[in-house]
């Protein structure tokens, strides 16, 4: 696909023009941090940023949606009969994310995205949004996407690569929805032959630039109960206090709850996000909680995203190396540590020699 | 699951929509009150179609304003005109449930998970070993393999079924009935009778298993649906008689809400109880982390 050069005195007005076919996604400066925000007409995506604190996981799956109505009006020809809430999938974009989180799409898909079940909302809004990607020319230091999956120019799940060349911008289309929306812009300036060129020093330079790794490639041969019960989820667990902050700004975190909410004769059954930090994900009705240690749910955590995501979908592991989770823990937890710790577990050299 | 959305102009069914339901009759079930049967009928005609099922798959119940939980059916699938549910009084939905009314509208979405595996089952003995209310998949695989159309399907069927007491027993007609057939062998059993009139079994489940339940060979498979503590006892007894893992069928319950394997809580390692299950060998469990 072809590579556009966006001059910098064109990009507000292609971004005004974006505006009027699509519903603008892209990241914002609140007192601290940058999150993703649905841009006003008129406002500009702020590009100073090395990533937002949240992961724009909401833009397709908010943390509240609404499935159905209801009305508990017996008075009502249609009480207690769920019906469909209106619902919004005209073209969205989001502008300015950074690669690792537009390929954690492609890792949640497979959850929502079943050849058994579809997930209608997480479908029809991820189908429905343009995702132009913002190289990252200076990752941070928590960053390990290249040995998990992505990279700072990784191009998966994203529909053009947006990349800081300076003096311009450098636009390349992925996707036929790329190039619509790169007309839409009117930016349809070729860029010139070196650009090509350009954007593939920037990569190289970019990854040298990556500091810390992963090692993911013995995870699959490892035995699941074998991990499962080795000793060391006692010492990754002992600090965590279960906040659930590591799952919330999660782009691969994926779980929900389902409940309903009444006003007066009339109600909405919704999706929530949920985290398996919290002892209510599990607990059944008689008391009995399969999950019912913090131990049991910090394992859950890194077992689903290091070892049951792996096995299940033969596709690596469920994470992109975003970082997020190490910079927010509020003790520390490192997800680069355990995964080591679990791709070099050897339950034999835990064993206790006989005497 | 009835919603419709229009996928790229292809109709894709939305997997949380409920069909909407009438309750039609409500059987309390046991002396204490807290099990009630609750046969629903289709509001749209079509919609019993669509919910075809097999025993031992299970449904959320959909209670419109509260919540949903996730049962298992207790009607056969050779029952036409309705779908049968037991449940027990628990927590918020169930609880609402049970003051529910004949007549009241709500929803049933499904059927949901796997069930029994009937085709490795046909042409095999089968014994049903079942504990307190944990009898209505059990229930739902029993009309079905007496059925005339799928006896011959079977060899021999025996059934193990244990309660507290007599008043505990679920659906003790059926259990009278099927006591006079000569084409299963019931051994029903209470942990204590004070009834001078009990004609049965007195005794726990796993003792009474080891007794009356037929040595294990090749084409014999052993179904399991209890209360952990029957489960943990039974387990060894069988292993005694000499079953293989992967003749010990057993269903699993967890909490649940999506029931499509999507929403992530009900898990045991990569397993979803609610889609891959709730139905597992006992050679699948013992790889898998014990979560439920």
């Amino acid at each position: 696909m072809k590579v556009i050069k966006i001059d910098k005195k064109d990009w507000a007005g292609g971004i005004k023009k974006i505006q009027d076919s699509y519903r603008l996604f892209g990241p914002v400066k609140g007192e601290k941090f940058h999150d993703f925000k649905e841009l006003a007409k008129g406002e500009l995506p702020d590009l100073n940023f090395s990533n937002t604190r949240l992961s724009p996981k909401s833009i397709v799956y908010p943390q509240s949606e609404v499935m159905f109505e209801y009305s508990l009006d017996e008075k009502d020809p249609d009480h207690h009969i769920m019906k469909d809430a209106a619902k919004n999938y005209s073209p969205k974009a989001v502008l300015g994310i950074r690669p690792c989180d537009a390929s954690a799409f492609l890792l949640v898909k497979r959850n929502f995205d079943t050849p058994e079940y579809k997930d209608p909302y997480w479908i029809r809004a991820y189908e429905a949004t343009t995702f132009v990607g913002y190289a990252c020319n200076n990752p941070c230091s928590t960053c390990f996407c290249t040995t998990a999956g992505s990279g700072p120019f990784n191009e998966d799940g994203l529909d053009i690569l947006l990349t800081d060349a300076g003096d311009c911008w450098y636009a390349k289309a992925i996707t036929e929805k790329g190039e619509k929306l790169l007309n839409t812009a009117g930016w349809n300036k070729d860029a010139a032959a070196g650009a090509v060129k350009k954007i593939e020093s920037l990569k190289k330079e970019a990854e040298a630039k990556i500091s810390s790794f992963v090692s993911t490639g013995e995870l699959k041969n490892k035995k699941t109960t074998e991990l499962y019960e080795a000793p060391f989820w006692e010492d990754v667990s002992f600090a965590c206090i279960n906040c659930g902050t590591c799952t919330y700004l999660c782009p691969t975190c994926w779980c929900f709850d389902i409940q309903d909410e009444n006003s007066g004769c009339s109600g909405v059954r919704m999706k929530n996000w949920d985290s398996c930090m919290f002892p209510l994900f599990t607990i059944h009705g008689t008391g009995h909680n399969p999950r019912g240690t913090k131990l049991h749910r910090v394992r859950q955590r890194f077992m689903h995203k290091l070892k049951y995501y792996v096995d299940k979908y033969e596709n690596g592991i469920q994470c992109v190396g975003c970082g997020r989770c190490i910079r927010s823990c509020p003790v520390n937890i490192d997800i680069r540590r355990v995964c080591e710790i679990m791709n070099s577990y050897d339950p034999k050299a835990c064993e206790c020699p006989v005497k | 699951m009835s919603g419709k959305v229009i996928k790229g102009g292809i109709k894709v069914q939305n997997p949380y929509m409920p069909y909407p339901v009438r309750i039609d009759e409500i059987i309390t079930e046991t002396e204490d009150r807290n099990l009630k049967t609750f046969k629903f009928v289709f509001l749209n005609p079509g919609d019993e179609d669509k919910f075809s099922y097999r025993a031992g798959q299970f449904a959320e119940l959909s209670v419109t304003g509260k919540g949903e939980i996730p049962i298992g059916i207790a009607s056969s699938p050779t029952e036409k005109g309705f779908v049968k549910f037991t449940v027990n009084k628990v927590g918020l939905v169930s609880s609402y449930l049970h003051s529910m009314k004949v007549g009241d509208i709500m929803g049933i979405r499904g059927p949901l998970g796997n069930s029994y595996p009937w085709d490795t089952l046909e042409g095999k003995n089968v014994v049903i070993i079942g504990g307190g209310f944990a009898f209505t998949t059990l229930r739902s695989s029993i009309v079905s393999m007496l059925d005339p159309a799928n006896r011959k399907k079977f060899k021999d069927i025996n059934v193990i079924y244990g309660a507290r007491s007599p008043g505990m027993l679920l659906y003790r007609d059926e259990l009278a009935a099927w006591e006079r057939r000569d084409d299963i062998k019931m051994h029903i059993t209470v942990d204590a009778a004070n009834d001078p009139g009990w004609k049965y079994n007195v005794g726990f489940v796993p003792a009474i298993t080891e007794k009356k339940a037929p040595k294990a060979d090749a084409d014999t498979y052993a179904i399991i649906c209890g209360p952990p503590v029957m489960i943990k006892f039974t387990q060894p007894v069988l292993d005694k008689l000499g079953y293989g893992h992967d003749h010990i069928i057993m269903s699993l319950e967890n909490r649940m809400k999506c029931g499509i394997g999507m929403c992530g809580r009900c898990n045991i390692g990569k397993e979803f109880v609610c889609k891959d299950g709730p139905v597992f060998t006992l050679a699948q469990l013992n790889a898998t982390p014990r979560e439920y």
